[in-house]
């Protein structure tokens, strides 16, 4: 190589840099105003539902002259404007509040909960992509097919079924019939005594302490929800695939791979899949997003202590720190996500490789 | 996520086909043979302080982990008896109470039980001055006084000073509260946090309220190990018991929401326990040859109560024909089956004094003829407040049907719980149908909220049922504060025995029925029963064939 296509490689090198650079920039921007307006949004509505918020913490039965005094000492007997003050400059640093709920602040509950919810999404996106993406392949492959009927039929049932219904039916099946999988909770009773999580993500936590019995006993546990929320998942991600794949075996370049003699395989899974994986990218990341919001169905069915959960209960108690606390986490989990997903899609597109 | 929020609102239909698809459900898990496990959805447990906590799960924690002075009498609840005092007696002048400790008692830390632990959790109580003290602070006892008037005279001699003469039952029955659980001074002075005084808080220190939220420091026969917010609360064996111990050596509630996820985890032997039965579910229960049910009445009555704001609903004779215009039978047979008794009266059964006369039946002809007299023979209209939960829901739905059949036309605004509260409480509601527990064992509780309103003023100080319903009863008032004052057992309960009918006949309220706590159990659990309180579920005599 010569010096002056060093310099040429350099200088397109430097160019995506300041490419990438400034989108995330324009991103950053971006989230922050989205932020700022969640919070407004989510605190408004927090304070023009007609409920009490004093009720939540006391209850019906409170005497009068303590409703008076809780309300001063909520602040809530401030105006509005300096009530979203103070709630903006303590959300800034992170702090939301205590919940009346569970009496901890509102950022080490969700400390607590959101591993919980993290490791089932993660473990249903994973379910969702790893058998979904083939799955897509395979129906564009075979389009017209028999196998694509099926697998369209597969898609539409996990668009259209409630997941309540079908959490429900796999609890009677899977647990109360065969006993293939435990019951609605995270843990069998015995393991609440002998193990200690450490990050909150059971099955990690156990395979770190080398308790195998626990691993086992959180994987029976989580198998079920996260099959669930995989499947729903998978519906999307190969309806998403199909569609992708049958755009790139439309392309010219894959005639030319079949001209030059390519086997059908290596053109499929090396050519064509590996340019479709870019949009894919975009496709499993929204879905994992959309996942970790909470499936509160999912949650509520399998007693599963996520965020979901988290936020419905707190909903239904009139806890507005904990709703308004929890939006707020998962809206900026979401922002992360789009971030993310959007810097892998600049890494994975061939058109910004470099040299 | 559309598709949750889609099966959100029919989930209770698709519960059902989804349970019907497969009925017989074999039985293999088993719960440990030492450990109760129970189903339970105690999402409304906000402290485990017995200082601040009132609500009805957590009563039931409080109960089994934590001692009084005295206790309800279960054989007779309209009685009391010794619990860490061995016996007590009353002044001449009826204003000084004095109780004598059991010897040798100690906590489950291994400190002593001494009489300053009993004065310092009557100060604490009453200096935090959260939603419980009331019970104990309506003695006339604040802040400034109450170590004199609540003290240890030596290490097993009590001294509570009343500033009237109150009828013993009523002060026994109210130092039975939670709220007048004795915690272990010892223990919890070494978790105080330093506070600084306000205006609305005088004290230098929170009394351990802040460890006491989660932390344990008594000695009833379980004691509390932890408490994690929708997921478990986990009890064990208090060795240190100064009773009969416990029968099994820990006690673990599990968070569960579903009605129907509690029967399967039920059926499958995972929990030992369900609590929050739906009457569909409670019905396969009762079928099932491994489980079986068991429930007792509860001291929470359901009612709908008219505003008397409203120029319609204020006349005496449209009060009245509500009475003829519910189907109490029919609920009785259906929405109701399983889970409440028709019972009119204010004061729910096991109450001193409560009657258990039920006057009224659904009588369209008879609502008619009130309704004439009261110049609105063809009816009119007005809307009710409706949590969206049953048995509400279903009531108030019932209720449509028949107020229909005399003219009235219903409009039911659906709302969340603490929506239709909102409102009820600001007295911006035509009909309001709720319930009201009592908030401790005594006919004065519900006397005071149904049957008295010193203040009908909208900036009132104190704000009973009656004010919520804007119903001015000085009369009524007078009476229900002069029960307070007889000492004499049998004609107290007269005088609440009067009181009931003035309000069966008179007031806006319509009581329709007692609330029954159910629980399925499996057949091998010995000794599980319901109390009549929340507080009184005890789970210390309950063991495993």
């Amino acid at each position: 190589m010569s010096v002056a296509e060093n310099q040429a490689a350099a200088g397109r090198g430097g160019a995506r840099a300041v490419a990438i650079l400034s989108s995330i920039g324009r991103f950053l921007v971006i989230a922050v105003t989205t932020y700022l307006g969640l919070l407004a949004v989510t605190f408004f509505i927090g304070r023009v539902i007609p409920i009490d918020p004093v009720l939540a913490v006391l209850g019906d039965r409170a005497p009068t002259a303590v409703v008076e005094r809780t309300r001063r000492e909520m602040g809530l007997d401030l105006p509005l404007i300096e009530q979203f003050y103070i709630y903006v400059k303590n959300a800034l640093s992170g702090d939301f509040g205590t919940s009346v709920l569970t009496t901890n602040p509102v950022m080490s509950d969700i400390r607590r909960v959101f591993p919980a919810t993290i490791e089932l999404a993660t473990l249903g996106t994973i379910i969702g992509a790893v058998i979904g993406v083939p799955l897509g392949v395979l129906a564009a492959v075979r389009r017209g097919s028999l196998i694509d009927q099926i697998v369209r039929i597969i898609g539409l049932i996990g668009y259209s079924v409630p997941i309540f219904w079908l959490g429900l039916l796999g609890l009677v099946l899977f647990y109360a019939k065969l006993q293939w999988v435990a019951f609605p909770a995270r843990l069998d009773v015995v393991y609440e005594y002998t193990f200690t999580p450490i990050t909150g993500f059971y099955l990690l936590d156990a395979a770190m302490q080398g308790q195998w019995d626990v691993f086992y006993d959180a994987y029976r546990h989580i198998i079920l929800p996260a099959s669930l929320l995989g499947y729903f998942a998978l519906a999307y991600i190969s309806r998403m695939t199909r569609s992708f794949m049958l755009n790139e075996m439309a392309q010219e370049y894959i005639v030319a791979a079949r001209a030059k003699g390519l086997s059908e395989t290596r053109i499929i899974w090396g050519h064509a899949l590996r340019n479709a994986a870019v949009p894919m990218v975009t496709v499993i990341a929204l879905s994992y997003a959309s996942l970790l919001e909470g499936s509160v169905l999912t949650e509520t069915v399998f007693s599963w202590p996520g965020i979901g959960l988290y936020i419905t209960n707190s909903l239904q108690n009139a806890d507005m720190n904990a709703v308004l606390g929890g939006t707020i986490i998962i809206g900026s989990v979401f922002i992360a996500i789009n971030l993310l997903s959007d810097l892998l899609y600049r890494l994975l597109d061939p058109r910004t490789k470099p040299g | 996520m559309m598709l949750e929020r889609f099966a959100l609102r029919s989930r209770g239909l698709l519960a059902g086909v989804a349970m019907s698809a497969l009925l017989a459900v074999p039985a293999f898990a088993v719960t440990p043979a030492d450990t109760l496990v129970e189903g339970f959805a105690f999402d409304d447990i906000i402290s485990m302080d017995p200082g601040e906590a009132f609500e009805l799960s957590t009563a039931e924690v409080t109960g089994n982990t934590y001692d009084l002075l005295v206790r309800l009498d279960l054989s007779d609840t309209s009685e009391v008896k010794g619990d860490l005092a061995e016996s007590w007696s009353i002044s001449d002048d009826g204003l000084t109470y004095t109780f004598k400790l059991k010897p040798g008692m100690k906590f489950a830390s291994g400190n002593p039980i001494t009489a300053a632990d009993v004065a310092y959790s009557f100060e604490r109580a009453i200096k935090l001055d959260k939603s419980p003290a009331f019970i104990i602070n309506q003695f006339g006892i604040s802040g400034d006084n109450v170590t004199e008037k609540a003290k240890a005279v030596d290490d097993t001699t009590f001294q509570f000073i009343v500033d009237k003469a109150y009828a013993p039952s009523f002060v026994l029955n109210c130092l039975s509260a939670t709220v007048a659980s004795v915690v272990d001074s010892k223990l919890v002075k070494e978790h105080v946090a330093a506070v600084t005084p306000s205006a609305d808080y005088k004290w230098d220190n929170d009394f351990g309220n802040a460890w006491l939220k989660t932390g344990y420091a008594g000695s009833g026969p379980y004691k509390l190990r932890e408490w994690r917010a929708n997921e478990a609360v986990v009890l064990e064996r208090n060795d240190n018991y100064n009773g009969e111990k416990a029968k099994l050596a820990r006690v673990i509630y599990r968070f569960m929401k579903e009605s129907s996820a509690q029967r399967l985890a039920l059926e499958a032997g995972d929990i030992d326990v369900a609590r929050n039965l739906e009457p569909n579910d409670l019905d396969a229960i009762a079928k099932n040859a491994d489980l079986a049910t068991t429930s007792a009445p509860k001291g929470t009555v359901y009612y709908i109560s008219l505003n008397q704001k409203n120029p319609n609903l204020a006349k005496p004779e449209v009060r009245q024909a509500f009475k003829y215009l519910i189907d109490y039978d029919a609920m009785a047979s259906t929405i109701l089956k399983g889970i409440g008794e028709i019972h009119q009266s204010f004061l729910p059964k096991g109450d001193l004094g409560a009657i258990d006369d039920n006057p009224f039946k659904l009588d369209v002809a008879k609502a008619k003829e009130l309704l004439a007299k009261a110049g609105l023979a063809d009816g009119f209209k007005v809307t009710m407040d409706v949590r969206s939960k049953q048995p509400e829901t279903g009531m108030a739905e019932s209720i449509q049907q028949t107020l229909g059949q005399a003219g009235i036309k219903l409009e039911i605004i659906p709302g969340d719980g603490k929506q239709t509260l909102t409102k009820y409480r600001a007295r911006n509601h035509d009909i309001y149908i709720g319930n009201w527990g009592q908030d401790y064992f005594d006919p004065n509780s519900n006397a005071q909220t149904f049957a008295s309103n010193p203040d009908n003023s909208d900036s009132a100080k104190i704000k009973t049922l009656a004010w919520r319903n804007a119903w001015d009863i000085p009369d009524l008032t007078k009476e229900t504060e002069a029960a307070l004052l007889e000492k004499d057992s049998a004609k107290r309960a007269d005088m609440y025995k009067g009181l009931q009918k003035k309000i069966l006949d008179t007031s806006p309220f319509v009581i329709i029925h007692q609330q029954l706590e159910v629980a399925g159990l499996r057949k091998n659990l010995k000794d599980f029963k319901l109390g009549p309180s929340f507080d009184t579920n005890f789970v210390w005599p309950v063991s495993k064939e």
